[in-house]
């Protein structure tokens, strides 16, 4: 097991998420480091290194919102999924939407998880932290 | 306990595992699980492809909403079978969790490749080996939204 810290990329534009988010990943138990994408032209920008993020970590996860300013979620899943380079990245899919055509679809595209976000602060902020328990814990993440 | 989702169909899962004794403490850490599920098992490869596609004596078997998979099984190795699965657009959407003694770089890196949809190694202390199946059962059926098959 790697002591670099776990890089994280968030793909998520509403504010609130994201510093709940961040907090409840810094209270975590996994030394980790969160960069945050706001929409998914953006997204997919960091993740190729391309223009002002030519020197942007590879993320070791995604968490990826699906409605997304600019460029959708479910294209930035197709895109990272078709891309040899980074297909390899688990992508956990959060978002509000409990759409059944979501999650087939999510699935079909070859998201690695689906979660559905809670309204509830409380319930976010522990949903957040089942994900990281299970997926820096539990999982063997690839390159590391 | 189980009120408090709103799921109420049984969860299907399909454990393709050839050691017994694995297959005996994922069945009761499943057992312990606060949502109702299903564990069916396959030995081997063949058996595991047969189940899903089901044919032969495995014509009426239920579409599982999740597969725990090894990677080293006896007629058709894990890797083929995880292949297979994620190139057939009627399975392809199947979460499946690889579970495997390997703890080779190249088999998670493949494994990724291959679009499981995450790997796991598999602890050989029997209380870690529980531990993990709880955490396995507590995250894709209490936290993630599995895809619904609707036994269909």
């Amino acid at each position: 097991m790697s002591v670099e810290p776990i890089n994280i990329l968030l793909v998520e534009d509403n504010p609130g998420d994201v510093r709940l988010t961040i907090e409840a990943l810094r209270e975590g138990k996994v030394h980790n480091h969160l960069s945050v994408a706001r929409d998914g032209v953006e997204a997919l920008a960091f993740l190729r290194q391309e223009g002002q993020f030519a020197d942007s970590p590879r993320p070791d996860v995604i968490l990826l919102d699906l409605n997304l300013p600019k460029k959708d979620g479910r294209e930035v899943l197709a895109e990272v999924k078709a891309d040899e380079r980074l297909r390899r990245i688990p992508v956990v899919v959060l978002t509000t939407s409990k759409a059944e055509e979501d999650i087939l679809r999510s699935y079909a595209l070859h998201a690695n998880c689906y979660v559905t976000k809670p309204v509830d602060l409380e319930q976010f902020i522990t949903v957040v932290r089942s994900i990281e328990d299970f997926w820096f814990s539990i999982v063997r993440l690839p390159n590391r | 306990m189980k009120e408090r989702s709103p799921e109420v169909r049984t969860i299907e899962i399909l454990l393709v595992e050839d050691n017994p004794g694995d297959v005996r403490l994922t069945r009761e850490a499943f057992k312990e699980g606060r949502i109702d599920n299903h564990l069916a098992v396959a030995r081997d490869g063949v058996e595991a492809l047969e189940y899903l596609q089901r044919r032969g004596k495995f014509a009426g078997a239920t579409r599982p909403d999740m597969i725990l998979l090894d990677l080293n099984l006896p007629r058709k190795d894990g890797r083929e079978v995880l292949a297979e699965i994620k190139v057939d657009e009627r399975l392809c959407g199947i979460p499946v969790v690889v579970l495997s003694t390997s703890q080779s770089e190249e088999d998670v890196r493949s494994s990724y490749d291959l679009h499981a949809n995450c790997y796991i190694s598999k602890p050989v202390d029997l209380d870690h080996f529980i531990d993990v199946v709880h955490s396995i059962e507590r995250f894709w059926l209490e936290v993630a939204q599995l895809p619904k098959s609707g036994g269909a």
